[in-house]
């Protein structure tokens, strides 16, 4: 009975999350160009849609941003976490407390102020200072999903291996990596998120040629464009997709581990 | 996990590639513009006749986010479609750059009735692209009015239904307007009045929208909105129970032109874009997708009848009695401060 | 060397937090702290006294306020969901939890528009109440759309850290506790609430502070009728080039939230995980 009011619980809060991603999906079938009205069936954005350079040209650029400033800050942010953590406590507060700045700042101050920035050093906006900007804001994230894991590991069995003669290097490898994986997962996920989804701090940062989805969206006049509907339905039935595969997968591991 | 590692830089590289692919000898013309303000085929023809010239098309959502970047710095444009105050604004902060007419003798296709306005008297900076005016638009099974006027807007019988725009100038402007002001006024008593009317039309109020407003209109969510004529022509084609009324006590008459900033890098392709942009058939297919009103005197011959006698061209005497947003200069500030105090009072 | 060798593995971090936050913080200093008079840029509080004053301090308390609301809504509606994934509930977890990101890689603006089509006056809610009979209802444009605009946008950010500490509670402390006799109210209250206040905290951060400056959603969910200090903020640099003004609002702003993290982080006594 408790199992069945949480899972009812459960996909009440998940439907909640999906509803407006459903009314997406419906919309991009629309073949009126406005969301005020319902002019019938029609495919004609996704066809559109792949006649639309700028907009390929917009998932590229997100995309790869996203995964680049996901991998970079995961990895930076997770050494340093471990850096902090062998730290003196005096030490480790003060850098956290200035770590954590641009999440107390709003977006937009953010954004200008590193566009202050790249302007001041003569950079030309554009792909690398948008990478950086997105590696900015997101690294102290990974340290705050790495670090709370560091607190819990057992340092015994990492000393036990010094021990045993380990590098320190194999010995985190080996041991302490393992065992703080799940908060170097969930920051490499949030920081793709957040980089996927933030418009304000990229549009600062972008210079002539390089636009991501967001910006796309947000620079559009008319409201909202429906080529734009047609594409998040098509990233959304991607990620459904990859879901499925990595589930079957996994329900394939599980039958092999029982034989 | 090392799978995924795999396969996260395969997916990197194949992306990479695929963005980087582009030819490189071709020259790249970055073109800025309004969102939705121009037909995008019109690119591709421009690149099938000039096959050395790759147009990168961006666009933004309003004059003061694109002068937000511009003045940034950090990235060049080669053509902005900004509006008459904003040219003003950008000739007298020294970020625009004198146009070589030689290059663009599609310019004698222009109307003389757009040429010489006080944003550019002396037509040196900037080519006109389009125009329009600012009015109501109303839904005609919920609203009954014989003569719009500004105050319209402020009767106390249109509770909750009017959508203003979040726009400072625009909605300023048509207050003054209403008050029997200049929509230009830069006198702190009339602006400070201007405030109080507005924070006094509250309840009328629907909501204050940008471009959203369109979509809300179509689905019947509000009676009126203050809109732009272009927009309106998009409205209404989607919604025929819309109509557009320009305010019989005047209303704002703007023109959005083409220009070149200081730092642009290809200067002549910029031109060459300007002067394509300024040919009969391109200016039409403009006209007939964005619904705007064209200067192009070889567009307009084409356009159709009804639309040459629809509010997208109205009456000379309607235009003479509207005024165009003058640049500010030293008063802005006074207008930014009136407006933040207005929107902190909401 | 062992001083050599932490002092290379932090380098890129203190790179980047003097050349990217710091840098870019007094930055904003600079702007805030000075005025223009004529062509001399000069030392000024001007700023900071034009803040002060009783319009502007009644949106940000709206802000703060609205805010903590939707705070409060995300941790009591976010912390069953957390539980229920790191229970026993269900096998797949790391897939239930990418269905929970899943929606955040969709465009923010285009989901908020999307609730606009369902939540309008004609939108599909109010349509289907009015086919059963209820009549239609306003739901945009006042504080209540800001709040579950709020509460949409950021309810992932309450689940992840509370799930994350929920899961490190290691199953044998609860199991000794359940032989001990406690039941699974005890074993709630005294065991699994308090090891999860880290995530608590992490989560009410991540969910307080972007909502005390958003602007999107107070345009969009709110109809543009109720103002926040975002708005404010975003006005000062996108459509006033009052970047002055803009910059000493932040740093208001910045204040304010920092103060009420601290008092928030004030109520454990667990100083390794807080964030302050």
């Amino acid at each position: 009975m408790k199992k069945f009011f949480s899972k009812a619980y459960f996909y009440i809060v998940l439907l909640f999350l999906y509803l407006p991603i459903l009314t997406l999906v419906i919309f991009s079938f629309n073949s009126a160009k406005s969301r005020g009205r319902w002019g019938g069936f029609s495919t004609v954005w996704y066809q559109r849609l792949f006649h639309n350079s700028s907009m390929m040209d917009a998932l590229v650029t997100t995309v790869i941003v996203a995964l680049l400033a996901a991998v970079i800050s995961t990895v930076i942010g997770t050494i340093s976490a471990i850096a902090l953590h062998n730290s003196s406590e005096k030490f480790r507060k003060t850098m956290l407390n200035i770590t954590y700045i641009p999440m107390m700042n709003s977006d937009i101050v953010t954004g200008v102020s590193l566009m202050m920035l790249f302007t001041f050093l003569r950079f030309r906006l554009g792909f690398t200072t948008l990478l950086i900007s997105h590696i900015t804001f997101c690294i102290p994230y990974v340290i705050l999903s790495v670090l709370p894991k560091l607190y819990g590991i057992n340092r015994s069995v990492y000393e036990a291996a010094l021990d045993l003669g380990a590098t320190p290097l194999t010995a985190y490898s080996k041991i302490i990596i393992p065992d703080i994986m799940p908060g170097i997962i969930s920051g490499f996920l949030m920081s793709l998120t957040l980089s996927i989804d933030d418009f304000v701090i990229s549009f600062f940062n972008t210079g002539a040629g390089v636009q991501n989805i967001s910006i796309l969206v947000y620079s559009s006049k008319t409201g909202v464009n429906p080529e734009n509907y047609a594409l998040s339905s098509l990233m959304f039935a991607a990620v459904i997709i990859l879901l499925l595969v990595m589930n079957l997968r996994s329900n394939h591991d599980q039958r092999r581990n029982v034989k | 996990m090392k799978k995924l590692a795999i396969l996260l830089s395969i997916v990197l590289v194949a992306l990479s590639l695929s963005a980087c692919g582009g030819n490189s000898d071709r020259i790249t013309l970055n073109v800025y513009n309004w969102g939705e303000y121009i037909d995008e085929s019109v690119l591709d023809d421009f690149e099938a006749k000039y096959p050395n010239i790759k147009i990168n098309y961006e666009t933004y959502a309003d004059n003061e986010t694109m002068y937000t970047k511009l003045k940034g710095g950090g990235s060049s444009y080669d053509v902005l479609i900004p509006s008459d105050y904003m040219i003003a604004r950008l000739i007298d902060e020294d970020l625009l750059q004198k146009l070589n007419f030689d290059n663009i003798p599609n310019y004698s296709y222009i109307d003389d009735k757009y040429k010489g306005w006080s944003y550019d008297p002396e037509n040196e900076y900037s080519v006109p692209y389009m125009w329009g005016t600012l009015g109501i638009l109303y839904d005609k099974t919920k609203v009954s009015e014989k003569d719009f006027t500004w105050n319209t807007l402020f009767d106390p019988k249109y509770e909750r239904s009017v959508l203003m725009k979040n726009d400072m100038r625009d909605t300023l402007g048509l207050t003054l307007k209403s008050l029997g002001y200049s929509m230009n006024s830069t006198s702190e008593k009339e602006l400070k009045e201007a405030k109080e009317k507005l924070i006094a039309q509250k309840p009328n109020v629907a909501g204050r929208v940008n471009d959203e407003g369109m979509d809300k209109m179509i689905a019947g969510e509000a009676p009126m909105a203050v809109m732009y004529s272009g927009d309106a022509a998009y409205c209404i084609s989607e919604n025929p129970d819309l109509d557009f009324a320009i305010p019989s006590d005047g209303t704002n008459y703007f023109v959005d032109a083409m220009v070149i900033p200081k730092n642009a890098e290809h200067k002549e392709e910029a031109e060459l874009f300007i002067n394509f942009m300024c040919e009969t058939e391109t200016a039409l297919k403009n006209a007939l997708e964005i619904g705007y009103s064209t200067p192009h005197t070889g567009a307009y011959e084409e356009l159709p009848e009804k639309t040459k006698k629809s509010f997208q061209y109205p009456d000379d005497a309607i235009l003479e009695s509207a005024e165009v947003y003058s640049y500010l200069k030293d008063k802005t500030d006074l207008y930014d401060k009136i407006w933040t105090d207005f929107i902190a009072s909401i | 060397m062992k001083k050599l060798g932490k002092a290379v593995v932090l380098f890129p971090f203190v790179l980047w937090m003097v050349l990217l936050i710091l840098v870019p913080l007094a930055l904003i200093a600079y702007y805030a702290f000075t005025k223009s008079d004529g062509n001399i840029l000069q030392f000024s509080f001007e700023n900071f006294k034009s803040f002060i004053r009783p319009d502007l301090l009644l949106v940000l308390a709206r802000s703060l306020k609205l805010s903590l609301i939707a705070t409060a809504i995300c941790l009591f509606a976010g912390y069953p969901v957390a539980m229920i994934l790191a229970g026993n509930t269900f096998k797949k977890k790391a897939l239930l939890l990418v269905l929970f990101i899943a929606p955040m890689w969709m465009n923010f603006l285009l989901r908020t528009y999307a609730w606009l089509t369902l939540l309008e006056g004609t939108g599909v809610i109010n349509t289907i109440l009015d086919a059963l009979g209820l009549g239609t209802h306003t739901f945009l444009g006042n504080e209540n759309a800001v709040v579950f605009g709020m509460v949409y946008n950021l309810l992932p950010y309450m689940i992840f850290p509370i799930y994350s500490s929920i899961c490190k509670i290691s199953p044998n402390i609860l199991e000794a506790a359940e032989d001990l006799g406690s039941n699974a109210y005890t074993r709630f209250t005294r065991i699994i609430l308090p090891l999860s206040i880290p995530g608590v905290l992490s989560g009410i951060t991540m969910v307080f502070v972007p909502g005390v400056t958003t602007f999107v959603i107070s345009q969009f969910l709110g109809s543009g009728n109720v103002i926040l200090i975002g708005d404010i903020i975003e006005q000062q640099f996108t459509r006033a080039s009052n970047w002055g003004f803009g910059a000493a609002i932040s740093i208001v702003v910045m204040i304010v939230v920092f103060i009420c993290m601290w008092i928030i982080n004030r109520f454990t006594d667990e100083p390794e995980v807080t964030m302050l």
